[in-house]
């Protein structure tokens, strides 16, 4: 009995540490995405950081990073409402992001705007 | 186990460090114009109707200012055709029961339309409504867009309690700037201009919308009206413009990695 204890155990760390070893490789490759983008960015090439970003939550959709980047580019192009998603995702997987906090007051403003002219 | 823990650290310091490392980027974010003027080839900002003060023809430089920025900032196509004296054509024609008031408005002497009192804007405003009116203005023009309304611009005074700075020196002849709150008497302007944008092919209204600006000045201090006036327009102006052509808001955001 207790062999199969120790069996079950082990079993279960197995599970642990493939999932975090496969957790691990997904945000590398997810990482890696966002540094691509972030340079596209940088240099202007917002469509390109955009797939970037959209390829970096296909890989890892619990990496706040990159939902908070691409709300940006979607922020950029103009798409309000998918903008308010991303930061939504963003802010609901890293509550504590103080950068992530600021680009939300900042996007809230235009936002806002945006709906008082709509509105009219 | 304890790989398990080693990993699921490094893991967690590899979040902890993307957190930590963020870039500022310059992003320009485009808001899209209040209405779709892309149906129309040119512009025709027709007149006002001038309410207020006389000191300012209201109609007359309210037309050469919006031609003007909507040219320069707007890179629309402008109609330069005379200015409508609005005023005349908006006159409400009395109801044969009633006595024969003067016109409220009516063309002076020296070519300037009066101003219309406030109170009696309103029956004049029943022009922008008027359909066939502007379906006959577009005809003439070609069915551009047509930008009319009313402007009312008014003396005003206010008194009361300001706030200032006011210099102070201490007993060493050290020099500090204090708030200080001193009684006033102050006169300006109020600007409150009604824009109505009208489909010059069918005589609708497309969009209409509503300003108010105020100024103050020191009693004492002399401003000309029409200075006032272009204060006025200035602070306004960009949304003005914005109702026909996208604007771009400039700021930061900041990229995580």
């Amino acid at each position: 009995m207790p062999a199969l204890k120790k069996l079950i155990a082990l079993a279960v760390v197995g599970v642990a540490i493939s999932a975090t070893l496969a957790h691990a490789a997904d945000r590398k490759a997810a990482v890696e995405q966002v540094s691509f983008g972030i340079d596209a960015a940088r240099a202007g090439l917002w469509r390109e950081a955009t797939y970037r970003w959209e390829r970096a939550i296909e890989i890892d959709p619990s990496y706040a990073a990159a939902f908070n980047n691409l709300a940006i580019a979607y922020e950029q192009a103009g798409l309000f409402e998918k903008a308010k998603q991303a930061y939504q995702k963003a802010a609901e997987l890293d509550p504590k992001n103080t950068y992530i906090k600021q680009n939300i007051d900042l996007f809230k403003e235009i936002n806002d705007r945006a709906n008082r002219q709509n509105a009219r | 186990m304890r790989t398990a823990r080693t990993l699921a650290s490094a893991a967690l310091a590899l979040a902890a460090s993307g957190c930590l490392t963020f870039v500022e980027v310059p992003v320009e974010t485009p808001i899209r114009p209040k209405i779709d003027a892309s149906p129309f080839s040119r512009v025709y900002v027709a007149g006002f109707l001038p309410s207020g003060t006389e000191d300012v023809d209201t109609n007359l430089e309210t037309v050469r200012l919006l031609r003007s920025q909507l040219k320069n900032k707007g890179g629309m196509r402008i109609i330069e055709a005379d200015v409508l004296p609005l005023a005349d054509a908006a006159k409400p024609v009395p109801a044969e029961s009633a006595p024969a008031a003067p016109p409220a408005a009516a063309q002076s002497d020296s070519g300037k339309t009066d101003t219309i009192a406030e109170a009696e804007l309103p029956p004049y405003e029943k022009i922008f409504e008027n359909k066939d009116f502007w379906k006959k203005v577009g005809e003439e023009f070609g069915s551009p867009l047509i930008i009319t309304g009313s402007v009312v611009f008014v003396p005003h005074q206010r008194s009361g309690y300001v706030q200032k700075e006011q210099e102070v020196y201490d007993s060493f002849g050290r020099r500090s700037v204090v708030p200080v709150r001193t009684y006033m008497d102050r006169k300006g302007y109020i600007l409150r201009p009604k824009f109505v944008f009208i489909d010059g092919r069918t005589g609708e209204t497309l969009y209409t919308e509503t300003f108010r600006e105020e100024i103050l000045y020191n009693a004492e201090q002399s401003t000309p009206a029409l200075s006032s006036y272009f204060e006025l327009m200035d602070r306004l102006l960009p949304s003005f413009l914005s109702t026909l052509s996208s604007q771009t808001i400039r700021g930061s955001r900041f990229l995580l990695k």
